[in-house]
């Protein structure tokens, strides 16, 4: 198979991994776990769309600041970047959550996890968005210049609009990292998907049953994300033309 | 005692967490050695094996890319034994980083590959070369070049996912960190010394990886 898998190929996957789960559940008697493990995807969905809220927040304030800012911001900006790429997710997770205490800042698991996990994938964002960005071909900003359309205008009419269509598939890729990332908030007493099966597996010791179906859940969660971001992607790019 | 950074404290149990730096370092390279061939089975399979086996690959390469380490860490840590399969804990760690970073690596050498033209298949053919020869010795070296970069930027992010291995109780850095904190309620310094590590280690790698951009970028010229 070459190239990247079709749409085609992803519906089906997920049709599969649908039709798998609930035969394994069947034959096996699982279904009493499903509400617990339910609950769990509830938290991981939550977390997720939170940390992409912010993590795209972060990322163009980070990238804009980078690239367009005076100086001193624009160290900050680099700094943030550098530490938070820099770094790994759980570290960063672990130090908010044990050590910001200790400076006397307490945060809840979630705040903790929604920022720690923001802020991480907000800093991954800041290079597709300057990546990008800077992609976008000098004659556009002349051309812009020659028009007198000012600086803000040229960049929301002229430069973001090419460079959010070629952001779309680098951003998808990362948004499944991030609802992978989640996984690491159970390391921190957040009751998670991946928690919720720690549980049932101390209170049931239906190991295989629980850590399958784990295992297809996130799968379903990210299949049906690439999903959307492939349609996301086809009508971007039907409205402003594939980036080239 | 200075209540925000103990610096007393921290040269203290430097050597700690030295020892355990050590053990990180070891599981990256060991988890990067399994990534490299798993990644070139995958995506043989998935570029040459018939179809239903080569649909089969990439069902396994989405679903190693698409579920979470941590959750196939558990996996092969509480369901494994049951099924007879008994390993030690870095054992299991080093199998997890090279399966979920063997299916990253094999979308890598499939972008190498297919850069790699048509008609270098065709010389192959021409000079009967046959096909496991063609591969290995006119293809892949063609298709290596040009990605070494990526594959140094997967090393340095395998090398920052090790952490979750103290999920499961390898010692390793962050294992370490936690359980000195645990051990003498100070969290601040061990936890930022990790921190500090892994930020250091790969500020250094990501250096190293635009040295070899620019080195490729030269060969390709």
């Amino acid at each position: 198979m070459k190239g990247p898998p079709s749409k085609a190929f992803f519906v089906g996957y997920f049709i599969l991994v649908l039709l798998f789960g609930a035969g394994f559940t069947w034959a096996m008697g699982a279904g009493r776990f499903l509400p617990v493990l339910g609950q769990g995807v509830v938290v991981t969905v939550e977390i997720t769309l939170a940390g992409a809220c912010l993590a795209l927040f972060m990322a163009f304030l980070a990238a804009l600041t980078r690239l367009y800012a005076p100086w001193p911001l624009r160290w900050l900006a680099t700094g943030y970047i550098e530490i938070f790429r820099g770094t790994s997710a759980l570290v960063q997770l672990f130090w908010l959550y044990f050590v910001l205490p200790q400076f006397g800042i307490e945060l809840s698991a979630m705040t903790v996890a929604i920022l720690g996990l923001g802020l991480h994938v907000g800093a991954y964002g800041a290079e597709i968005v300057r990546g990008t960005v800077a992609a976008v071909p000098k004659a556009q900003w002349e051309a812009a210049t020659a028009l007198n359309l000012g600086g803000l205008r040229t960049v929301r009419r002229i430069i973001m609009p090419q460079a959010l269509t070629a952001m779309i598939p680098p951003w998808g890729n990362l948004m499944i990292e991030l609802l992978k990332l989640t996984s690491l908030v159970s390391l921190i007493t957040l009751a998670d998907l991946t928690f919720r099966a720690q549980q049932l597996n101390l209170a049931t010791f239906r190991t295989t049953e629980i850590f399958t179906l784990v295992l297809l859940c996130y799968l379903a969660l990210s299949l049906l994300m690439t999903l959307g971001i492939r349609l996301i992607a086809d009508h971007l790019h039907a409205r402003y033309g594939r980036p080239s | 005692m200075n209540d925000i950074f103990n610096f007393a404290f921290a040269i203290q149990i430097l050597p700690l967490l030295a020892k355990a730096a050590v053990i990180t370092v070891e599981m990256t390279l060991a988890g990067f050695l399994l990534a490299l061939p798993t990644g070139l089975l995958l995506v043989s399979l998935r570029l040459y094996a018939p179809r239903p086996i080569g649909l089969g690959a990439t069902a396994l390469i989405e679903f190693l890319r698409g579920t979470p380490l941590l959750a196939q860490l558990f996996f092969m840590f509480f369901v494994f034994p049951l099924w007879g399969i008994r390993l030690p804990v870095t054992a299991i760690g080093i199998l997890a980083l090279g399966f979920h970073y063997g299916a990253y690596y094999s979308e890598v050498y499939r972008g190498g590959i297919e850069s790699v033209g048509r008609g270098q298949w065709e010389a192959c053919q021409a000079l009967n070369l046959g096909p496991l020869r063609g591969f290995f010795r006119i293809i892949l070296p063609q298709a290596i070049v040009p990605i070494v970069p990526a594959m140094g930027n997967y090393l340095i992010a395998l090398f920052k996912e090790t952490p979750i291995l103290s999920a499961i109780g390898v010692a390793e850095l962050m294992q370490t960190a936690k359980v000195i904190g645990s051990d003498t309620f100070q969290y601040t310094e061990p936890i930022t010394l990790t921190g500090v590590f892994f930020l250091v280690m790969s500020l250094i790698s990501a250096a190293g990886v635009r040295w070899l951009e620019r080195r490729v970028k030269g060969v390709h010229r």
